[in-house]
């Protein structure tokens, strides 16, 4: 491609999110999820990826991911144990695998994994996230999320614009603790963004402009915000085009752009806050009948926390 | 009455069927069932006929319609009615964004919320919305009536050419050369047929109207910052 | 007593005399210099490079014996009736508003005479337009004037205007003067209006929209007609990428010589790629997709001979698109209006004030009486004239480079002169093996 078209990664997409109310089902959450992600396959057909918040064992839990998984995981959590001097336990899905690890060992699990090239894909004590280049269908399919329960999640389909198909470009995009965050629109400043958040610590790994925006929230809750006051900010400091659906460990929000074209709805029950693309995402989510539906407002920060 | 289900039937063939109704058919009663959020339902129809989609739908259903009247008995999605040239299109539940954009003739009732946009660049369209409007709805309306019987959300109107509004609740905010006009005998006269073809509640004395303050027509240097 | 020696006046090259009387025009009248036409700055262009040609390693074909087919259909991805011209050029959309009837009618005869198509533009079908016209493209544009499901029905084909080269991201803008009352009727607008045209698309933003978009379209039309989309020369390789993603059958590529009927100087001169520069990406794009000749893509942008037109196909395109030079074969800008044009305060082939409404030729107008002066039969004769003289161009650089259809021009058959159009060609330097940037590229 020309030059003049490398500098940046953008994409498209379908969005979904579930945040429950209420722990009766917690049980459905992947099975929900998974029917609310096949829907939005039209609207991104490169890749899937979703974000699920599960149960807390306790521990620091780690998602991991090798294009090679048969010989990068084999032996891993005996290895990583040894060289943090601590238990680590492993469950492999597919191209990706969760560690548990002991608390505070993140950063040194971090450099050890990126010595032997396995990705991480994010942190914390409740999330988890898996992400793929392929169908919708066929990503939830590889990783069993319709077997997976949880409080609130949150999942993505991709259409790439200005940017490769890769397991790295898909969303969601976690860049602290149990964060995560995906993105429908186009960043207009993220260039210059990017550059800010480098000079703070906070630098996007990939060129994606989605990736900017989780580093912004990121860096503005590592400051102390609220996750309210976070996407607040990203009206003041991001420009352009966007929709952004964030989780964090107890929270769930969402944020439109002032001029808001790109589609979005919510729709709210007493037992679940439900977020799509388009509305066709919520046809199987019990209860729809009678929830509450509407359009997020522009430049107005939705958020939940349990 | 003819049932084509959605569950089995191709949209190709759903739309096709629709189409090739002509204006002397006997089939005038057509009900669409599963349309779960399709897409492009119901398009380019050209008869008088009367279409019933038992739910919601996806983007642009009943989009360039000519004569037939289609009812969703659920939601609707991005630009329902979209360049509508005639007939009729209710909505019992929410639209969402761009409802009616461009539209050439015809009424579309909404008897939910309409999202942002609604009527956006309408030409000559009559829309009627029993709820709510979001935001920047009207933008570049030129010609027909929005008729908006809860409130409007910010920008109503912006860069408007000759399309009337008429609004019973709040204006969050007017749009560049947008402004609230004297509502003369002739309006109430239009407003009045209007709620009533729309099954709307509501007594024209109740609204505001709003229209072009006309100052965007020709370029002057000391309006520049309105484009 | 003897005069000191003194210096010549210097003009500065920073303050040039055209630039000072810029300043003094937006200093009276507050507004930025609007006009029509595309960019009239030197950029790398086709002229920048030349072809090979046969040699003894490669056999040239003999001309008028030896067939070199030129013909072209677009739309075979889905459309179940694809367009087929005689001729890889076309006449690229320009509106009725813009030009005046007579306009309209000599373009649709002499496209006709030379076997291929023409294109609707902002504003609407003109049944004088339609009826003149064998193969006529219908614009799919954000203002949707005049659009109704009877015209989109049609219509040969429908083209989804995403962005024109001359102002990539931007609205057009039509002054009062042209909006006469048919032109206002037709548009819906109140007549000697400026006219703002949206930058956007009223109902859809992007291409995932893009794609539910084009269903609609092909649904409204039974999947007949092919549905081109194009897009101004701004990001060629992910726009036509996503194009085609959104299930386009035919890209058209409109580089930032491409002209309009009005908007900023400033947009036409300052935002945009050189129509040399878009089209290899674009074609990477096709290629990396593996709809290279599968979707179809029509380049336009300054296309002016039958060399350009050869050129755009060597690099990968299957069919050019001609506005501006359209126009003069019809008699724009033609040196014998002189006088007026110099009463106008321009000069013939200066003349780019198409927005106002006054060209001597009758073209860019909606004067009743200034359009009579353009007869369209006349008028048709020459632009199929002109067209019979592209092809012919491009059939005998075809030849020479040993091809029997000018679709097998390849990028191989050419050289560039310069490093810049070596770089933005992807050809090599000629006389060396150099092709600047690639690696990178």
């Amino acid at each position: 491609m020309a030059l003049a078209e490398t500098e940046t990664e953008k994409d498209m997409c379908g969005i979904v999110g579930l945040f429950l109310k209420k722990d009766e089902l917690r049980p459905q959450l992947g099975d929900l999820l998974t029917d609310m992600l096949i829907t939005m396959t039209d609207r991104g057909p490169d890749s899937a990826g979703i974000a699920i918040y599960g149960d807390e064992g306790g521990t620091l839990k780690m998602t991991v991911q090798s294009d090679t998984p048969a010989t990068s995981f084999a032996g891993l959590d005996a290895a990583l144990s040894a060289a943090l001097g601590a238990p680590v336990t492993m469950r492999v899905i597919d191209t990706h695998a969760v560690l548990t690890l002991p608390e505070g060992s993140d950063a040194a699990a971090r450099s050890w994994l990126a010595e032997r090239g396995i990705r991480v894909m994010g942190s914390g004590h409740a999330m988890e996230i898996f992400k793929e280049v392929g169908l919708p269908r066929d990503v939830a399919a590889r990783f069993g999320i319709r077997g997976m329960g949880g409080s609130h999640g949150i999942g993505h389909t991709r259409m790439a614009t200005e940017s490769a198909v890769t397991t790295l470009g898909a969303h969601p995009f976690s860049t602290g603790a149990d964060q995560c965050l995906v993105h429908n629109g186009s960043l207009s400043n993220h260039n210059q963004m990017r550059r800010v958040l480098t000079a703070k610590g906070f630098a996007p790994q990939t060129q994606n402009d989605t990736e900017v925006a989780a580093c912004y929230i990121s860096s503005r809750l590592a400051e102390g915000a609220s996750l309210g006051a976070a996407l607040e900010g990203t009206l003041e400091d991001l420009d352009g085009f966007f929709t952004f659906v964030v989780g964090t460990r107890t929270g769930f929000g969402v944020v439109r752009d002032p001029i808001a074209c790109k589609p979005a709805v919510m729709a709210e029950t007493e037992d679940y806050v439900a977020f799509g693309s388009e509305y066709r995402a919520f046809a199987k989510l019990p209860g729809i009948d009678t929830a509450r539906v509407w359009e997020p407002e522009p430049a107005t920060v939705y958020f939940w926390e349990r | 009455m003819q049932t084509i289900d959605m569950a089995v039937t191709p949209l190709r063939d759903l739309n096709a069927t629709l189409q090739t109704q002509a204006g002397q058919t006997n089939q005038t009663a057509w009900v669409i069932e599963n349309p779960r959020g399709a897409h492009a339902l119901a398009v380019g129809l050209d008869a008088p006929i009367e279409v019933t989609v038992k739910g919601s739908t996806g983007y642009y259903c009943a989009g360039m319609n000519k004569q037939a009247t289609v009812h969703v008995t659920g939601s609707a999605g991005p630009g329902v009615a979209e360049n509508m040239m005639s007939g009729t299109v209710v909505i019992e539940g929410d639209a969402s964004q761009y409802a009616g954009a461009t539209g050439h003739g015809g009424l579309l009732v909404i008897k939910g919320n309409a999202a942002s946009r609604c009527g956006i660049s309408m030409k000559g369209i009559d829309i009627v919305v029993h709820g709510n409007v979001g935001h920047m709805s009207a933008f570049m309306a030129q010609s027909g009536n929005l008729v908006v019987c809860g409130d409007a959300g910010d920008a109503l109107g912006d860069s408007l050419y000759e399309a009337r509004l008429f609004v019973r609740g709040s204006v969050k905010s007017l749009g560049a050369d947008c402004i609230e006009k004297e509502m003369r005998p002739e309006h109430l006269e239009i407003l009045r047929d209007l709620l009533a073809r729309a099954g709307a509640e509501a007594r024209p004395e109740e609204f505001r109207r709003y229209g072009s303050a006309r100052q965007l027509y020709n370029f002057h240097v000391d309006h520049a910052g309105a484009y | 007593m003897e005069k000191t020696p003194q210096t010549l006046p210097r003009d500065s090259w920073t303050f040039s005399p055209g630039i000072n009387a810029e300043i003094r025009r937006a200093a009276a009248t507050g507004i930025y210099d609007i006009r029509g036409g595309g960019a009239k700055r030197r950029v790398p262009h086709f002229d920048d490079l030349l072809f090979l040609g046969a040699s003894i390693s490669r056999y040239p074909l003999e001309g008028y014996r030896e067939k070199c087919d030129t013909s072209v259909t677009l739309g075979t991805r889905f459309a179940k009736k694809p367009i087929e011209l005689k001729i890889p050029v076309t006449i690229a959309g320009m509106s009725f508003g813009a030009l005046s009837g007579p306009a309209k009618e000599a373009l649709g005869r002499g496209a006709t005479m030379a076997g291929t198509s023409t294109t609707t533009g902002d504003g609407g079908m003109t049944n004088e337009e339609r009826g003149h016209s064998e193969k006529l493209v219908y614009q799919y544009l954000p203002s949707r004037y005049g659009m109704n499901p009877d015209d989109l029905r049609r219509a040969d084909a429908i083209e989804i205007v995403v962005g024109q080269g001359a102002k990539p991201g931007g609205g057009g803008m039509l002054l009062g003067q042209k909006i006469t009352e048919r032109v206002a009727n037709m548009r819906n607008l109140p007549v000697g209006i400026d006219q703002r045209s949206a930058c956007r698309h009223p109902d859809w933003t992007g291409p995932d929209d893009l794609e539910i978009k084009i269903l609609e379209i092909r649904e409204i039309t039974g999947w007949e007609k092919p549905i081109y989309v194009k897009i101004g020369g701004a990001r060629p390789y992910y726009d036509t990428a996503l194009a085609v993603k959104a299930g386009a059958d035919v890209v058209v590529l409109d580089g930032m010589q491409g002209g309009t009927a009005a908007t900023q100087d400033v947009f036409i001169e300052h935002v945009g790629q050189p129509t040399l520069a878009c089209i290899r990406p674009a074609v990477k794009a096709l290629q990396d997709l593996g709809m290279h000749r599968k979707v179809q893509l029509v380049v336009s942008g300054g296309i002016r001979t039958g060399a350009d037109v050869a050129k755009a196909l060597a690099l990968g395109a299957d069919a050019v698109a001609i506005g501006t030079a359209a126009l003069i074969a019809l008699g724009e800008n033609d040196p014998k209006w002189g006088a007026e044009y110099t009463a106008l305060g321009t000069t013939a082939d200066a003349y780019d004030d198409w927005h106002e409404g006054r060209d001597p030729a009758g073209i860019t107008t909606q004067d009743p009486a200034l359009m009579q002066r353009l007869d369209p039969v006349e008028a048709a004769r020459r632009l199929r004239n002109y067209l019979a003289v592209l092809t012919l161009e491009c059939q005998t650089i075809a030849r020479a480079c040993g091809k029997s259809h000018v679709h097998n021009l390849e990028p191989e058959d050419l050289c560039a002169l310069t490093i810049e159009a070596a770089a933005m060609a992807g050809v090599p330097l000629a006389g060396t093996s150099w092709i600047p940037g690639q690696g990178g590229f």
